[in-house]
């Protein structure tokens, strides 16, 4: 091996750590600015409207379908729930206080029961305007839902920009919901 | 009074920290013999400091000192005095400081016990360790200070999370930091052999005691830790591929690399400046495996949120730290140039064969750990790399390692005929396929491939015994008698490669682990595994600080009882955690293993699970440590280098 090629190939390891260090410098001050969060879960439908669905209402009630999410009057939310979900029962008072506060918020319940979701609704309040039942669960997989709860935000365009997978609490709403509302209103 | 002391030592051991580096680095160059011997003294303050500062911690948390935030936010009155210690490493801040006292006292140690070294590699090795400690004391002291104190300090504190009060985890991290630290000193030693220019045989006798010991508590680290998950998550599982587990298996991997390359300096001066960029990545993994996983920018279930200023301040030191060994390695290795000749048939060359394989698994673990945050940074693409891709990748890399590992230690150094050492493995040989062809008739491939790799490797190692002790050929008193007199070295390597088997036996034995979920009512029962599980009874059971739910499940066999099992849901109150303790009974082959999970309108969603060989895995792990400690053990290396008189780099200033 002549010794510049030695040479090289003994910086080589350098040069990987190099390279490493970078990437992990960018990503460190991506993480400061919020603008990647390593626990997020990829959703699919960021920058899309949802898939085609028609689900039906509780109890032979009005449900919704993608339609109905093509063109809303102003950004909504679009949250999966289920009666048996312990963190989403968490979620329900974060939920009525941000419908009292004007947000619109449709609830899909995801492999739920109608007797068990009236009851539901009944103890922790209904805070969505508008209710779809997905007993088979086949929209939440066209959706890509995680697990229940999950809450996307859909802009005026009927886009979604943002999922959070998990119960919102007040910084989620603080430092991630809020700043979307006023982008997009 | 007691925290301010110890934050002034914690200080203090920063200042004497950076006096050890630059006075052990730049002693042996001014050919000042005060400067070498005060090398080692100021190592024993700065331990000094730094224990003093650890017990300050300790004594807070003993008493329940709340001033001080750390033991505000993980301690409580109530919880117990194990783990009011235990607690202290059981969070960043206080973790930092134990991983900082465990690389002063592997500093200590070397001051100590390697009064047989030449003065200048001592002094330089110490200055080496004096300033990595210095930088991470610093980070330590400016933004991770475990002294911080709160006024008015509260009431009582927020309690210890109820999963980390459990003796397996207790231990767990001490254990493991050892592990990882004890890589800075074969790190410390690659570091002042660049500097000096000049490795040979006694280099490789000096370093090698501190890889095998540091990775004797890496594999136990990682032993205990997998261990914990198994009987403590309830998900019945050992390993998960999660990051932070990745992070201690890629120093597992270099390290073990760097067990076997050193053996091929001291024995033949060859793969010099191969085994030095172990000893620098084995550290460097160690680093990033403790601190990167700390910044948040991997994604895993561990959780020890950082500030971001902190992953900040870590990247800057582990630049300094790696990046400027790999510059001092790029100009100064390729000075150091082997000097043994070996055919492509020698132990040299299944040691090399040996290198390459692990460093390839390290490399692919490195990749898949990596690729998510890389990629999302390059291409903006989310996305996960999961168990498939590492169990595919790493288990066609792990058969040629099975296969050399029975071969490699038959072979002669130089040259060696591979032939007569096959035929002396005929036995092993035979074994693993027969273990083979019976398992391929259970029609699970990855179980029989695994199980005779297992039996091979084993069956191999025992051969490589029999052989050197000439068990059947001489008479058995003779034989034994060869065996006491084998260096201990032969049959702790031995036995690491009978740990290893077992191991693997264990892993794919769990292969064909059979589970479910069943939601099952008092009276009800279910099948599983040819056992009949029936559920009995679920009721409520006193706990110190917890209640809990117990399910009472008796497995029969044909209709006769054979086991009782009672897992349980404990509820803690005041921290509003749930956790189930796992019912697991084993018989050293397998376990059975039932999870309560729920409880649900009078029924209990059950996970049960016979898992076969799961015992293995980790006797498997605690073999190969016990045969690094065993190996460790020998005269040899205890006593040091035949060659003192003839050290190198001028020992004598």
């Amino acid at each position: 091996m002549s010794p510049l090629r030695r040479r090289i190939l003994f910086g080589a390891p350098l040069a990987v750590a190099v390279a490493g260090g970078a990437g992990f410098y960018t990503i460190l001050r991506r993480m400061q600015s919020d603008q990647y969060d390593p626990h997020a879960l990829p959703s699919p439908l960021i920058g899309k409207r949802p898939p085609s669905f028609a689900l039906p209402g509780i109890n032979g009630a009005a449900g919704f379908s993608n339609a109905d999410l093509l063109a809303p009057a102003k950004p909504m939310l679009v949250n999966w729930f289920a009666s048996w979900c312990a963190p989403c029962q968490e979620e329900a008072q974060m939920l009525q206080t941000l419908a009292s506060q004007g947000v619109t918020i449709w609830g899909i319940a995801y492999e739920d029961q109608p007797p068990d979701l009236a009851a539901y609704l009944q103890k922790y309040g209904n805070p969505y305007a508008r209710i779809a039942t997905d007993v088979s669960g086949l929209t939440a997989i066209n959706w890509g839902v995680y697990g229940v709860p999950e809450t996307y935000f859909i802009d005026k365009a009927g886009i979604v920009r943002l999922r959070y997978a998990g119960a919102l609490t007040d910084e989620v709403v603080q430092t991630r919901l809020k700043p979307l509302f006023e982008q997009y209103s | 009074m007691i925290p301010e002391l110890g934050h002034f030592c914690l200080a203090m051991a920063v200042a004497i920290a950076c006096a050890q580096g630059v006075v052990g680095i730049a002693g042996p160059t001014l050919k000042d013999p005060r400067a070498l011997a005060a090398a080692p003294l100021l190592t024993l303050l700065h331990f000094t400091a730094i224990s003093l500062s650890f017990l300050a911690l300790a004594w807070a948390g003993v008493v329940s000192d709340f001033t001080v935030e750390n033991i505000a936010d993980f301690s409580s009155a109530q919880t117990p005095l194990l783990y009011r210690i235990t607690g202290i490493w059981g969070n960043h801040d206080g973790s930092i400081l134990l991983w900082c006292l465990i690389l002063s006292l592997c500093g200590t140690a070397v001051a100590l016990g390697g009064r047989q070294l030449p003065a200048s590699l001592r002094a330089r090795v110490l200055g080496v360790l004096g300033l990595v400690s210095c930088g991470f004391l610093l980070f330590t002291l400016a933004v991770s200070n475990p002294f911080t104190r709160i006024w008015p300090p509260p009431l009582d504190g927020a309690g210890m999370n109820p999963i980390l009060q459990d003796p397996g985890l207790a231990f767990h991290p001490p254990v493991l930091y050892t592990g990882y630290v004890g890589f800075s000193v074969a790190f410390a030693f690659a570091i002042a052999a660049l500097i000096e220019g000049r490795i040979d045989a006694a280099w490789g006798r000096w370093v090698r005691p501190w890889a095998l010991l540091s990775w004797c508590f890496l594999t136990a680290g990682i032993t205990l830790g997998s261990w914990w998950s198994y009987y403590t998550l309830g998900w019945g599982g050992y390993w998960f591929w999660d990051p932070v587990e990745n992070a201690a298996l890629l120093p597992w991997l270099t390290g073990t690399a760097l067990l076997h390359c050193a053996i091929v300096v001291e024995k033949r001066e060859s793969l010099k400046a191969w085994t030095v960029l172990l000893a620098i990545a084995t550290f460097s993994l160690s680093l990033s495996g403790t601190f990167l996983v700390r910044s948040g920018i991997l994604n895993s279930v561990h959780s020890f949120a950082a500030a971001p200023d902190q992953g900040l301040f870590i990247l800057v030191l582990l630049a300094i730290t790696i990046g400027g060994s790999l510059l001092l390695f790029a100009f100064r290795a390729p000075v150091l140039a082997g000097s043994g000749i070996y055919a492509p048939i020698s132990r040299e060359s299944a040691l090399i064969l040996n290198n390459i394989f692990l460093c390839a698994i390290a490399a692919v673990v490195f990749t898949g750990t990596l690729y998510p945050p890389f990629v999302d940074l390059l291409f903006g693409i989310q996305l996960s790399v999961g168990a498939p891709f590492f169990n595919q990748t790493v288990l066609p890399l792990a058969g040629p390692i099975i296969l050399a590992m029975g071969v490699g230690p038959m072979l002669r150094w130089k040259r060696a005929d591979l032939l007569p050492v096959l035929q002396r493995l005929w036995l092993a040989g035979a074994v693993a396929v027969l273990v083979l062809i019976i398992l391929t008739a259970t029609k699970h491939l990855i179980a029989a491939l695994g199980l005779a790799g297992g039996a091979w490797v084993v069956c191999s190692a025992l051969t490589d015994l029999a052989e050197r002790t000439r068990l059947f050929r001489v008479p058995l008193g003779d034989a034994l008698g060869r065996f006491f007199g084998l260096p201990r070295a032969a049959i702790g390597a031995a036995l690491g490669h009978i740990g290893f088997g077992v191991s693997v036996i264990g892993i794919a034995a769990m292969t064909l682990a059979v589970q479910k979920v069943v939601v099952l009512k008092p009276g009800q029962s279910t099948m599983l595994g040819g056992y009949s599980w029936m559920l009995d009874d679920i009721h409520d059971a006193p706990g110190p600080d917890y209640t809990q739910r117990v399910a009472d499940i008796t497995l029969s066999d044909d209709g006769k009882a054979f086991m009782v099992l009672h897992p349980t849901r404990r509820f803690f109150t005041s921290q509003h955690v749930i956790t189930s303790d796992a019912a697991i009974r084993t018989n050293g082959f397998q376990d059975i293993y039932a999870d309560f999970a729920d409880e649900e309108d009078g029924g209990a969603e059950l996970r049960l699970n016979r898992h076969p060989g799961a015992p293995e895995i980790w006797f498997g792990g605690l073999i190969m440590a016990l045969g690094g400690a065993f190996s460790l053990s020998d005269r040899r290396l205890r006593v040091g280098a035949p060659f003192r008189k003839r050290v190198p780099g001028g020992a004598t200033v």
